[in-house]
């Protein structure tokens, strides 16, 4: 028995791991566990596959690289702030996809220099690989550039821009037939010799690329939960069919779980906006736009705003019984989370019950807040679901809305002409008070105006979180 | 189809239901760390990288192939070490004093 017969026992070994990683996130207690189970598993199948024939003679290379991608990704996952945290995944899962891609287009270069064209389901699996890795890489690109604001993260859009798109894929799809057909056996190539299989390949590599950017571009900031959770299926599926490129169980186990928990999430990411996946990528959002600012001017009786200052929002709390803390995107963009637990632990010591309700899609990846918030060390069950928590809301003396909006407006409810209507939402209205902390009157993601904010119960108190607040912790400090 | 084929047809469907079922226990208080773990576990192509890594001979493959192993490497090392980061916070604190 060589060392070489025990590479597959490796593998078998950490297909295991990573099955009991997943498992362990099923609980936060075995989480971290769970984390490092799988981390071990894929070391295993690393260090085993230095003993590998095919890989003997490359080990320099790959030290080398694994050297310049290990420190990359070490120094980036250590330096990076909780509030830049989906980035960052965006980052991690575009490098993926880039590699299933790589690794796709190596292979199939690989047979074709022993002077054969690959078989047919290589054929597919390679170009499955490398389109869908491609797509990933540059899409996630665009992602990461749109989160850290370096590209505009609103919706990008042109006229004419789904047969752009359209045409792209059409392209990608004819040239992947073109290879497909050279392959089946006693086929002849349907292409001129001039054109040489290689030459196919990096065409359809390129123009995966650009599908990637032209398919995220389009897509809107407060639609990245579903965009970042649709990408990391698509790495997931992309390393799976590396894995029947290469004829590697565990590249196939490993690439399909994570295509299932991308899955997984990218339904229920979309489930809780209530529009279809097809609806997020190639949304209507902006023209429906039209129709909702139309209904809020009708909605517009001559009902106002109210606005209130830090200390009149610190009487309203101290005086309440029970109160829901209602985070979103803008308490992560001023980094308010520490301010908020501060907040929260003055009026627990108060006896008043603080609770937080979190909207799936709240932020810009599925569970951002939780992950926000347990930064601030806030207690993992006092994150309530929505489901959970929107009976309570009617209890609640006083609903504290930080940087949140599309996901508390009730025009969801009540107004079908509203392009949100539909969206399950946080049933904040029914509070008996209810103070939202916002910089300014500018409309959310979604381009309309917040039937919330002209409710009577409804005082605002406009500010950066953050400071906001500090502001009110202040006052109550001084009420103390 | 060949045996190594169907073969791969079925690691592939089972692990499919084995990732639905397990990924479907996951809280939603969890699902940054499950994206982000996932993200990790689709690191494993960078054993895919190091098999085909020197495949090529020539600069462009060489370039390829090292390139391939940078991408795979960052996925792996940034996707635990990120993972772990975020849950070591949702770690059971002792109470905290209540003034």
């Amino acid at each position: 028995m060589t060392v070489e017969t025990l590479i597959p026992v490796a593998y078998l070994i950490a297909a295991i791991t990573f099955i009991l990683g997943l498992k362990g996130l099923s609980s936060p207690t075995t989480a971290v566990q769970g984390n490092r189970i799988a981390a071990t598993g894929m070391l295993i199948a690393v260090i085993a596959t230095f003993f590998a024939a095919d890989v003997r003679g490359g080990v320099p290379l790959i030290l080398a690289g694994v050297a310049v991608g290990g420190i990359a990704g070490f120094v980036g996952a250590r330096m990076v702030k909780m509030t830049a945290m989906p980035q960052m995944v965006a980052l991690f899962n575009g490098a993926g996809g880039g590699a299933a891609a790589l690794v796709s287009i190596l292979e199939y270069a690989r047979v074709l220099e022993g002077g054969r064209l690959p078989e047919l389901g290589a054929t597919i699996a390679t170009l499955l690989g490398l389109i869908i890795g491609a797509v990933s890489f540059s899409g996630s690109a665009i992602a990461f550039g749109k989160l850290q604001g370096i590209i505009t993260p609103k919706a990008f859009k042109y006229a004419g821009q789904q047969f752009v798109t359209g045409g792209i894929a059409a392209a990608v799809v004819l040239l992947s037939v073109f290879l497909i057909a050279a392959s089946i056996p006693g086929g002849t190539p349907p292409v001129d010799s001039a054109i040489t299989p290689m030459l196919l390949i990096a065409a359809i590599a390129l123009l995966a690329l650009v599908f990637g950017v032209a398919l995220v571009m389009p897509i809107g900031g407060a639609d990245m939960p579903v965009v970042i959770s649709l990408l990391n299926a698509y790495t997931g599926l992309a390393v799976a069919m590396a894995g029947f490129t290469l004829n590697n169980q565990l590249l196939i186990v490993a690439g399909t779980l994570v295509g299932a928990s991308g899955t997984i999430l990218t339904r229920l990411m979309s489930k809780a906006m209530n529009r279809s996946l097809g609806n997020v990528l190639f949304g209507a959002f902006g023209a429906a736009t039209t129709a909702g600012a139309e209904a809020a001017t009708a909605g517009d009786d001559g009902r106002s705003i109210r606005s209130i200052g830090p200390e009149d929002a610190a009487i309203l709390l101290s005086y309440a019984q029970n109160v829901i803390v209602v985070p979103g995107y803008g308490l992560a963009v001023a980094q308010a989370q520490h301010s908020v637990r501060e907040l929260a632990d003055l009026l627990e010591s108060k006896g008043i019950s603080v609770k937080y309700a979190i909207h799936p899609v709240a932020g810009r990846m599925p569970g951002h807040m939780n992950v926000l918030l347990a930064e601030a060390n806030v207690p993992y069950d006092k994150l309530f679901d929505m489901d959970q928590i929107n009976p309570e809301f009617q209890r609640a003396d006083v609903a504290l809305v930080i940087g949140a909006n599309d996901v508390t407006n009730p025009a969801a409810r009540s107004n079908p002409g509203s392009p949100i209507y539909g969206m399950p939402i946080l049933d904040v209205d029914k509070a008996q008070n209810i103070i939202v902390i916002k910089r300014s009157m500018k409309p959310g993601f979604a381009g309309i105006d917040n039937d919330l904010y002209l409710d009577p119960k409804t005082a605002m108190l406009f500010g950066d979180a953050k400071d906001a607040v500090g502001k009110v912790v202040q006052e109550l400090k001084k009420a103390a | 189809m060949t045996g190594e084929a169907i073969v791969a047809a079925y690691v592939f469907i089972l692990a499919i239901f084995v990732g639905f079922e397990v990924v479907s226990k996951v809280p939603s208080t969890l699902h940054t760390p499950l994206m982000s773990g996932a993200n990790a576990i689709h690191g494993i192509v960078i054993v895919g990288a190091m098999l085909v890594a020197s495949a090529i001979p020539g600069p462009i493959g060489v370039v390829l192939g090292f390139l391939a192993v940078v991408l795979g490497t960052a996925n792996v090392v940034g996707g635990f070490v990120v993972t772990d980061r975020m849950l070591a916070m949702f770690k059971q604190r002792p109470a905290r004093k209540r003034e």
